[in-house]
């Protein structure tokens, strides 16, 4: 009876621990639903794993005829469009789009970032990033926080973003500290998914190939460090289009972490440059 | 006898989540990854233009040793077989295929393999912590490369990698080349950023990026198939080496002659990857009024007539 009640005991505790490692969160949870006050959730700012502010420069190596540089009229290479997409590019007119006010149809988020640019980041506030461009100069806001938009189209879009934090911190590079060095410390990583939606229709390239206001587009924002001192942004691109792409358009960018703003130059939108 | 079983089983669970928070920084690369030739289109599909250097940081040397360059010089039987280099990963046209090894007694990995398909030879990133040899070792085409996590990113570097290209269209790459890789997994999609360091042809970093997506039905293959050198051209046996002899290159205003591209952004150097390089020909580029072939692909929408190709012709 006694070796009966000790592994009923062990049972329970078996399993109790089990759980309270399977489920941290909810126990949490249920604590502070019964008695604790609700907690203010953490800013973005304050939780950032890594820091992707200051000023940054786009590093054309690939592509560079289509983004360096406008493009030739028609050509639509290494974008999965619809005969649809064909259609409304081939009555791509510059000066039209210039003279009904729409001079800025190719700077919205999509190719704004493909675009030949300078990124200056900072924190709004504890909860938004700011992305501005001295190409076309513009400004995107990238929300943490839960934040909801008005549901209003606009160039930039609505910009939901989320810390992906990776749960472990890693390696530097797992060698030994050199002459000079500190010995590294352990280090938090991840990056930004932003999710981007209420678009208005604009430009995925310079020379007319539409995306709609359906569009929405996906992005990740990693930062790494390189031994030298670089830093630099790999920025994983999604852009879905049930109008004008027959799949989603996936495409990848770099920038390169820059000392200050001596180069940064702000030009207004242009739809022939 | 049953309780006593339970027990067990729940110490097994117990013991299974307290070892899972080792491996949680580490996500899963391994499988079958599909390039789908949004980036690069026609440097990945049909080749890049016979001369055309945009956006690459190379110096002089490399520069003259480029315009030298015919791809008949693959004909001769000594280089029908080369490889490019594990930088490929982000210039090539290809999807990836990973997968790993692991110690059979340990459970833990041993390194990654980065398949190979056509043209490039398997990279092998190992993980168990062994350093590189020593520089006079030997040089494969696919190089010696280490790897190390980093929160969630693989970060992989190959060294020891045997002079070849960076570019399909003659840009060379020394044996004294360096290769940073960040791999980074975001659901299903896979991105890479390569850092290629190469104090012989280039003047800064060459960086480039790729991505894919995951896609089970790609079928990617692992390893090259065998290659076995053939006479080709017997006019390569009294060994001609192919090349053009300095300001000779036929191919130089290919570019500049058919996309408006000025000649000093087709000769590229580090400043052609900067966007105040668009001050120094902005008087200079004018699109090209049309555009004549190659204008689109992939062709995913069967209804979407388009120039596919160099016919100049919709289809």
């Amino acid at each position: 009876m006694t070796d009966r009640i000790y592994r009923m005991r062990g049972f329970w505790f078996v399993a109790a621990l089990a759980l309270s490692l399977f489920l941290p969160g909810q126990g949490k949870a249920q604590q502070a639903g019964a008695k604790a006050p609700a907690k203010t959730p953490v800013p973005a700012k304050a939780t950032a794993p890594v820091d992707f502010t200051g000023y940054w420069v786009t590093v054309i190596t690939q592509d560079w005829r289509w983004r360096m540089v406008t493009p030739a009229k028609g050509d639509y290479a290494g974008v999965p469009i619809t005969a649809e997409a064909k259609r409304v590019a081939d009555t791509w007119d510059p000066a039209k789009d210039q003279a009904s006010g729409q001079a800025c149809k190719s700077y919205g988020a999509p190719e704004l970032m493909h675009s030949p640019t300078r990124l200056h980041i900072t924190w709004q506030d504890d909860n938004t990033l700011k992305v501005e461009t001295d190409y076309g100069m513009q400004t995107r806001l990238l929300h943490f926080g839960g934040w909801k938009g008005s549901g209003a189209s606009s160039l930039q879009g609505d910009s939901v973003a989320t810390w992906e934090i990776a749960k472990s911190p890693g390696l530097d590079f797992g060698r030994p500290p050199e002459d000079g060095e500190e010995k590294a410390q352990p280090q938090r990583y991840g990056d930004i998914k932003v999710i981007t939606d209420h678009l208005a229709a604009g430009y995925l390239r310079k020379n007319g190939v539409p995306y709609s206001a359906n569009a929405v587009m996906t992005e990740y924002w990693d930062l790494f460090k390189e031994p030298n001192g670089d830093q630099r942004i790999m920025l994983a691109m999604r852009v879905a289009d049930p109008v004008y792409l027959t799949t989603p358009w996936v495409t990848v960018l770099q920038f390169k972490k820059e000392p200050d703003n001596s180069k940064w130059d702000p030009s207004p939108c242009n739809p022939k440059w | 006898m049953n309780k006593v079983k339970s027990v067990s089983i729940l110490g097994v669970i117990v013991l299974a989540l307290a070892a899972v928070p080792s491996s949680f920084g580490q996500v899963d690369i391994t499988g079958i990854w599909a390039n789908r030739g949004h980036m690069d289109w026609l440097d990945h599909g049909r080749g890049p233009d016979l001369v055309d250097y945009s956006g690459i940081p190379l110096n002089d040397a490399a520069r003259v040793k480029s315009l030298s360059y015919t791809a008949a010089l693959q004909a001769e039987q000594e280089r029908q077989c080369e490889y490019y280099t594990p930088a490929y990963v982000v210039f090539g046209p290809f999807g990836l295929n990973i997968w790993t090894e692991v110690d059979p007694t340990t459970g833990r990995i041993i390194d990654y393999k980065m398949g190979a398909w056509i043209d490039k030879d398997i990279t092998t990133i190992y993980m168990d912590g062994r350093p590189h040899p020593s520089k006079d070792a030997y040089h494969p085409y696919s190089g010696f490369t280490t790897g190390v996590w980093q929160g969630d990113t693989l970060t992989a570097i190959s060294t020891h990698v045997k002079a070849a290209y960076n570019r399909r269209n003659g840009v060379p790459s020394s044996d004294q080349v360096t290769v940073v890789e960040h791999i980074v997994r975001h659901g299903d999609i896979l991105a890479i950023m390569g850092i290629i360091n190469d104090p012989v042809y280039l003047t800064e970093p060459f960086v480039m990026a790729s991505i894919w997506e995951q896609d089970p039905h790609a079928n990617v293959l692992r390893t090259s198939q065998p290659c076995e050198p053939i006479m080709e051209d017997e006019r390569l046996e009294d060994g001609t080496v192919p090349h053009f002899l300095p300001g000779k290159n036929p191919y130089i205003n290919e570019v500049t002659d058919r996309y408006h591209v000025p000649l000093e952004a087709v000769m590229g150097g580090a400043d052609t990857m900067y966007p105040e390089f668009r001050k120094k020909i902005k008087d200079t580029y004018m699109p090209a009024a049309k555009c004549d072939r190659y204008c689109c692909g992939p062709v995913t929408d069967p209804a979407l007539k388009c120039i596919r190709d160099a016919t100049g012709r919709e289809r």
